[in-house]
């Protein structure tokens, strides 16, 4: 399917690279000891190394490494056992040691590919070019005094991973179905939270449009977008304008952008000309990263299952729609409890409960899975009772709701509330002849027109406050009534 | 007081040991020799009250019997090492009020040994220089001074170190060795400097000048203390990813290891022009001590050290540029007034470095430039590995390499200090060592026409000081170089 954009002159196509850097899970930072925790109080996270205090030398943390060679087998990716750390040099006030320890001509993680799911059930291969390991820089903060900035480096020295696509993304949608992916592939790594409001997953995004089978324009880069919804709104707005200066004929500046979520639109930060010699070369403190087969081996043989093969399994193991299957994988939680809930009971039914009742409930609290008011065992039990028709769909819907209010065994609540589906034949006759008794009218009318049995069904379930078993009221009325 | 001045550090604990004197009182001398030599401006911190206090300690010691190694031997600290609440400046104003919360792994390495701190020496600006005039606080004298009477530098950049222990100030000093800044001091003042294998010793806590390049090192006055030093300050450190993990034999063993049988070659791009005929002299007749102790002489070629200097000097500014780069006022340093972060940054580098620090730092900028990376940096990290393949290959056939430290002995202070092409030529034998990250020692052998100092250089195979070190030994007893220098800086 193309996604091309209707301008003026006709059909464009937008063609987007995206480079994510993503906070790597370790308990301390790239080369020291010092603690990753978020949110602690300024300065309290620095190590002598991480303040660029004068004789201090980095040493690498393996644990990053190794969660950097996790993530390139999650992206089904080269891994080179032989890389160098380089030295990207500029000056700024919360970056201490004035350079950043990078990779740049060899990185640890080489080309990948990640599969994105598209809205029609199609889905689509975005090549991955590399992915390397970084520090982070720690942060300046201008709101602290009235003349002077202040800076926190509890972040300086965090482990990163750049993950560069290559420009095989073509409209808002993917871009933002991409990011989502590497989430979702990273979460279930457990390489990174993706956390972006914590900024521990933020995205750059290279962004250029050309009219269908031409050549590729000239990009902008819009720096350090931070949720999936202004990555749609940064993209849209910037094609637009890029669309709306090619077509009145005025040349795209190669530049570095913002994107200013309060007014939607992206603006120029620093053109071509003003961009940084960051001078890198290798690190003369560190030694080149390498490591044998076997350790990639060993990390290989402990990956989880990966979202792409728990869908395939979910829609063969538990019979679920592509839909379904690709919606409950899209989150660890979610999957994982799902087949928790669905042990022993009908996978279908749930599915459904778990992606039509509960998500829309918990969407409503604003909570995540992990959040969940009702028990993994208690959920399992209310499926069982809708599978198991002691109660109907009807009647589970308010179980349900009592449920979220308190999490409590749905049995209890059942035969607390005499909510058990009516299936007595004896209990449900009754019932009905009293209703045929006492609408002559009625009876006659259905013989003429069969539709109006469900006018029928709707009284017995008025009478047993919807607990008759609709499938045996529909035998016993058509035993009756035609 | 008594002079103990002329003791070796072997002797010194010999006499400790046997209570002949105190450390206190061993201290007490070494402390009146610092402040009686200020004029030579060797020291820029004393640490006699701490020095005095840690000798009572070591005195303890002794009477126990629970001595260590280096128990109760004064030393003086190159100021590029990070002591633990003791000013260290790198000689520059940048670090004035610098005092590190940390102590650099060698100079604790020394302090567990039971050595102890007698102050910290001058050098030139982080360390660039080659005769220990670029420093902030002044340049050091060298105690030996020219037969026409006048003042000689003493050589750079551990000058300060060098300085000291030629006027008999503490029993050793250590410096480092960039690019010869130990063995070419020890070269211009009579004093054996060694420069161990790069990763032999923890580079943590050392103010950086050239990482891939920098190694710590001792001056000493004799070739058997310099192993004992040497003992001391090796470790492999966890904390340095290009410390080794080789295993540290006795060095001071080595230094009575007989040199039957080795054999040693002498490269003739060593008998270039530009060499004093003083110092060619001692090519000769080193050849002659070598053989009579029964050594063979082997003649090598190293056709690339030609290009050593250039290649030292884009590689050692390119890291330079990016080691200095924290010192920006930010945070621990020198800070200049200014409006904004630009002016901030402009002024306070502008103000703190001097000009051999801000020539280099250019150096290293234009070089690590894109567009002129390939043609500079990567060209000299090529000439770098070919040098690095010329040495390789020479040890396939020789133990140790012999030759000149320097091409000339001291000059005159303010002499040089105008050209500084001139100052690098300095380097010449020095520099290639670091390149290919070799052990080497100076070890003095006579003086020249002038009454200076003449330093020759024995350089080794990766992680194969001991070599060298039974070399030097050998080459010492045959040159039995014992002069002093005339102590002019006492009633100066």
């Amino acid at each position: 399917m193309d996604n091309f954009i209707k301008g003026e002159t006709g059909d464009w196509e937008v063609v987007i690279g995206i480079e994510v850097h993503a906070q790597i899970i370790s308990n301390s930072k790239l080369f020291s000891s010092a603690s990753t925790k978020f949110g602690g109080e300024h300065n309290t996270q620095v190590s002598f190394v991480d303040a660029g205090m004068p004789g201090m030398l980095p040493v690498i943390n393996w644990v990053c490494v190794e969660q950097a060679i996790r993530t390139g087998l999650g992206l089904n990716a080269k891994i080179n056992n032989y890389s160098i750390f380089d030295r990207k040099n500029y000056f700024y006030p919360d970056l201490p040691q004035g350079y950043q320890i990078s990779q740049y001509q060899q990185p640890v993680v080489g080309e990948g590919s990640v599969t994105i799911d598209l809205d029609d059930n199609n889905s689509k291969t975005i090549r991955i070019e590399r992915l390397h390991l970084e520090q982070d820089a720690g942060k300046s903060l201008h709101d602290q005094h009235p003349e002077y900035s202040y800076v926190d480096l509890n972040r300086s020295g965090v482990a990163l991973m750049e993950i560069v696509s290559m420009p095989d993304i073509r409209s808002a949608e993917e871009a933002q179905s991409y990011i989502k992916k590497l989430r979702s592939i990273m979460r279930y790594l457990g390489t990174c939270d993706g956390n972006m409001e914590e900024g521990s997953l933020r995205a750059d995004i290279n962004v250029s449009v050309r009219k269908p089978g031409q050549e590729l324009g000239t990009r902008c880069e819009i720096k350090n977008v931070n949720s999936i919804k202004f990555i749609g709104q940064a993209i849209d707005f910037e094609a637009r304008r890029q669309i709306e200066l090619l077509e009145e004929s005025k040349d795209i500046k190669q530049e570095t952008r913002l994107f200013d979520p309060k007014k939607g639109e992206t603006r120029s930060m620093r053109s071509k000309e003003e961009a940084h010699d960051y001078r890198y070369f290798p690190d003369p403190d560190l030694l080149p990263l390498s490591f044998s087969e076997d350790v990639i081996d060993e990390i290989r043989s402990k990956l989880p299952e990966l979202p792409d093969d728990k869908k395939e399994r979910f829609q063969r193991e538990y019979s679920l729609s592509a839909y379904d299957a690709n919606i409950l994988v899209s989150e660890i939680e979610t999957a994982l409890f799902f087949e928790e809930v669905a042990k022993g009971r009908d996978p279908k039914i749930a599915a459904n409960w778990i992606t039509g009742e509960f998500f829309a409930a918990m969407n409503k609290l604003g909570f995540g899975i992990s959040d969940s008011p009702i028990s993994i065992d208690n959920f399992s039990k209310l499926i069982k009772l809708i599978e198991e028709s002691i109660i109907s769909t009807r009647i589970a819907k308010d179980v349900f709701e009592m449920m979220l209010e308190k999490d409590e065994d749905p049995e209890k609540i059942v035969e607390r509330e005499g909510m058990k589906q009516v299936s007595d034949t004896g209990e449900l006759e009754k019932i009905i002849d009293a209703i045929i008794t006492e609408n002559p009218d009625q009876v006659e009318a259905v013989k003429l027109k069969p539709k109006l049995m469900g006018w029928f069904v709707g009284q017995v379930m008025k009478e047993t406050n919807g607990k008759a078993n609709p499938k045996l009221v529909n035998e016993l009325l058509n035993d009756k009534l035609s | 007081m008594t002079d103990f001045s002329h003791l070796s550090i072997h002797e010194t604990i010999t006499c400790l040991k046997r209570k002949d004197f105190s450390v206190s009182e061993l201290i007490d001398f070494h402390v009146s020799s610092m402040e009686n030599g200020r004029e030579l401006n060797a020291f820029i911190t004393e640490t006699a009250d701490i020095a005095r206090e840690k000798a009572i300690d070591s005195d303890n010691r002794y009477l126990k019997g629970e001595e260590n190694l280096l128990d109760g031997i004064p030393i003086g600290i190159k100021d590029m090492f990070c002591t633990k609440g003791i000013k260290t400046t790198a000689s520059s104003k940048m670090l004035e009020n610098f005092i590190p919360p940390y102590e650099s792994t060698v100079t604790q390495n020394l302090w567990n040994d039971g050595a102890i701190l007698l102050g910290k020496l001058n050098n030139d600006e982080f360390a660039m220089g080659s005769s220990n005039e670029t420093s902030f606080y002044g340049e050091v004298k060298n105690p030996w001074k020219n037969s026409k009477g006048n003042f000689t530098v003493p050589g750079g950049s551990s000058g300060g170190s060098a300085a000291s222990v030629a006027a008999g100030i503490g029993l050793a000093s250590l410096g480092t060795d960039t690019g010869g800044s130990i063995r070419q001091p020890a070269s211009f003042t009579g004093t054996v400097g060694l420069k161990p294998t790069y990763g032999r010793c923890s580079r943590w806590g050392i103010i950086a000048f050239a990482s891939s390049l920098d190694q710590a090192g001792p001056i000493t006055r004799n070739v058997k203390d310099s192993a004992l030093i040497l003992n001391s300050i090796c470790s492999h450190d966890p904390k340095d990813s290009t410390s080794s993990y080789k295993e540290i034999p006795d060095f001071v063993n080595a230094t009575d290891r007989s040199i039957k049988g080795m054999k040693i070659g002498i490269p003739k791009e060593y008998e270039a022009d530009g060499i004093s005929e003083d110092i060619s002299s001692f090519i000769e007749k080193g050849k002659e001590w070598l053989i009579d102790s029964g050594a063979e002489i082997v003649d090598i070629s190293l056709p690339h050290i030609k290009y050593a200097l250039p290649c030292y000097y884009i590689i050692a500014p390119a890291e330079a540029s990016s080691n200095l780069a924290r010192y920006d006022g930010v945070k621990y340093t020198h800070r200049a007034d200014a409006e904004n972060i630009i002016e901030m940054y402009e002024e306070t580098r502008a103000q703190g470095f001097g000009n051999e620090v801000k020539r280099r730092i250019m150096i290293g900028t234009y070089v690590l430039s894109s567009g002129y990376y390939d043609a500079y940096y990567l060209k000299a990290q090529k000439v770098r590995s070919m040098i690095s393949q010329d040495f390789k290959e020479a040890f396939s056939k020789v133990d140790a390499i012999y030759g000149p430290s320097t091409p000339s002995t001291a000059f005159e202070i303010g002499d040089k200090n105008k050209d500084p092409l001139e100052m690098y030529l300095n380097d010449a034998f020095t520099v290639p060592v670091n390149l290919a990250g070799l052990p080497a020692v100076s070890v003095p052998v006579g003086l020249d026409k002038g009454n200076l100092p003449i330093g020759m250089q024995l350089i080794g195979n990766s992680f194969d000081e001991e070599s060298i070190l039974s070399i030097a030994s050998c080459i010492e007893k045959s040159a039995k170089f014992d002069l002093t220098p005339e102590k002019w800086w006492i009633n100066g």
